[in-house]
């Protein structure tokens, strides 16, 4: 007999060691998240993936993407007291970076844009930081364009396990002193091994890595979040 | 308490709108104009008070205040809260007035060399000095939205925001209505 818990009052179906986030997935069932990705171990940092536990041990919130499925029990996902924390969260990543979507390629394909969307964020709410972040063109192929960073960790994830280069490296204290770090004496992309075809190169939820050349194939409009939110896409991808 | 119980009931008016473009590049009012024919609709139940469509210059009480654009100097911030101190309702309409937009991305350089740059320093400027007239506002350091200044009631974000949701945030003003925009008219590109 398989298994089960309640997600917003709908039975989810699991196998032992399944997190939340895993079976909700495989049922077709959207929580919002950033920096998880069905293919890596999660992360557990974004925060946007918070459910509430409301029995058998009510009252605790948690990440979806690293708490185990537990037969059983009644989770909530999209309520508006998850879903306001969530917006909250949302509103201080736009906040801390230099998220300018008009001029951004990735305008449509972004994950952080359509969960924005999807939990209907209207503007940053907060003060804005405006950290002075440059970009690095070095490399032939690929440009970084560090004002979109949500460190998220998945390129150094994918580099590392993936691509066993190890281009990318988490570093830094404080909200503007934590970044991404590029594994070359230089400090620059053109300067290590990356490559375009670089599981790394792809990995990328928001507009940082971005491969040249290619910027507007598919023009606005049509893009992947253009034709439908975030969460229809996970019941039709399930 | 105080209001009059046996009051009749208010006759319908028009409802006040103005509207202004801050430091922005009037592509919100552009856009606001490709609601086309259903202008024709809209003025039937509000009138234009300060706005470029009138070219009244200074706002009066008003119902609903349209903001276009972010805050990039002294005038932006004095007409920022003159449409505040009389809009009942003020609305950040589009990427500029809600998180500084493009004019924000000189936010990382320093004024200065900015100003030094375009006017003296850059090639094929010969004898240039940086404007200076008492006429001219005085740019602000950084470039910033409006809800740092100001409450902002409503936001409408887009690059500009199409005309279907300019439409669909007024007519849900004017009907009572909690602006609401689904999927399609939430953009911000």
């Amino acid at each position: 007999m398989s298994m089960s818990f309640q997600l917003d009052g709908e039975d989810i179906a699991f196998t032992p060691g399944q997190t939340i986030m895993q079976a909700a997935k495989a049922a077709g069932v959207y929580i919002p998240h950033l920096c998880w990705h069905p293919d890596f171990p999660a992360h557990g940092s974004c925060k946007l993936c918070t459910v509430k536990l409301i029995g058998p041990h009510g009252g605790r919130f948690g990440s979806a993407c690293t708490m185990e499925a537990q037969a059983g029990a009644m989770v909530e996902n999209r309520t508006a007291e998850l879903d306001d924390k969530r917006r909250t969260l949302l509103q201080m990543l736009f906040a801390e970076g230099n998220h300018f979507c008009p001029s951004c390629e990735k305008s449509g394909n972004c994950v952080l844009q359509a969960t924005a969307y999807e939990l209907k964020m209207m503007s940053p709410h907060f003060d804005m930081f405006y950290p002075d972040r440059p970009v690095d063109a070095s490399h032939p192929d690929v440009l970084l364009d560090f004002n979109r960073c949500i460190m998220c960790s998945l390129c150094v994830t994918a580099s590392r396990e993936v691509d066993g280069k190890n281009v990318f490296g988490m570093g830094g204290r404080g909200l503007l002193g934590r970044k991404v770090h590029i594994n070359s004496e230089s400090g620059r992309l053109g300067d290590t091994d990356f490559a375009v075809t670089d599981r790394a190169a792809h990995i990328c939820p928001v507009g940082v890595i971005l491969p040249k050349r290619k910027g507007f194939a598919v023009p606005i409009g049509e893009r992947q979040y253009d034709k439908a939110p975030i969460s229809a896409q996970v019941k039709e991808s399930a | 308490m105080n209001a009059p119980m046996n009051a009749a009931p208010v006759a319908a008016r028009k409802l006040r709108v103005a509207t202004t473009s801050l430091a922005g590049c009037f592509g919100c009012h552009m856009s606001f104009l490709d609601i086309d024919e259903r202008i024709l609709k809209l003025i039937e139940l509000v009138e234009f008070d300060r706005s470029p469509l009138t070219d009244i210059k200074h706002c009066g009480p008003c119902d609903i205040g349209l903001i276009e654009g972010g805050l990039c100097n002294a005038e932006n911030v004095h007409v920022l809260r003159e449409f505040r101190k009389n809009c009942k309702i003020l609305i950040a309409v589009g990427a500029c007035a809600i998180n500084g937009g493009l004019p924000a991305q000189r936010n990382h350089l320093d004024l200065r060399d900015i100003l030094e740059e375009v006017y003296q320093t850059e090639a094929g400027v010969t004898d240039g000095i940086i404007p200076n007239d008492p006429e001219l506002p005085l740019p602000l350091n950084k470039v910033h939205p409006i809800h740092e200044v100001v409450k902002v009631d409503y936001f409408l974000p887009g690059c500009p925001p199409p005309a279907d949701a300019i439409w669909k945030l007024l007519t849900d003003l004017l009907a009572g209505r909690t602006p609401s925009l689904g999927h399609g008219l939430l953009h911000y590109d």
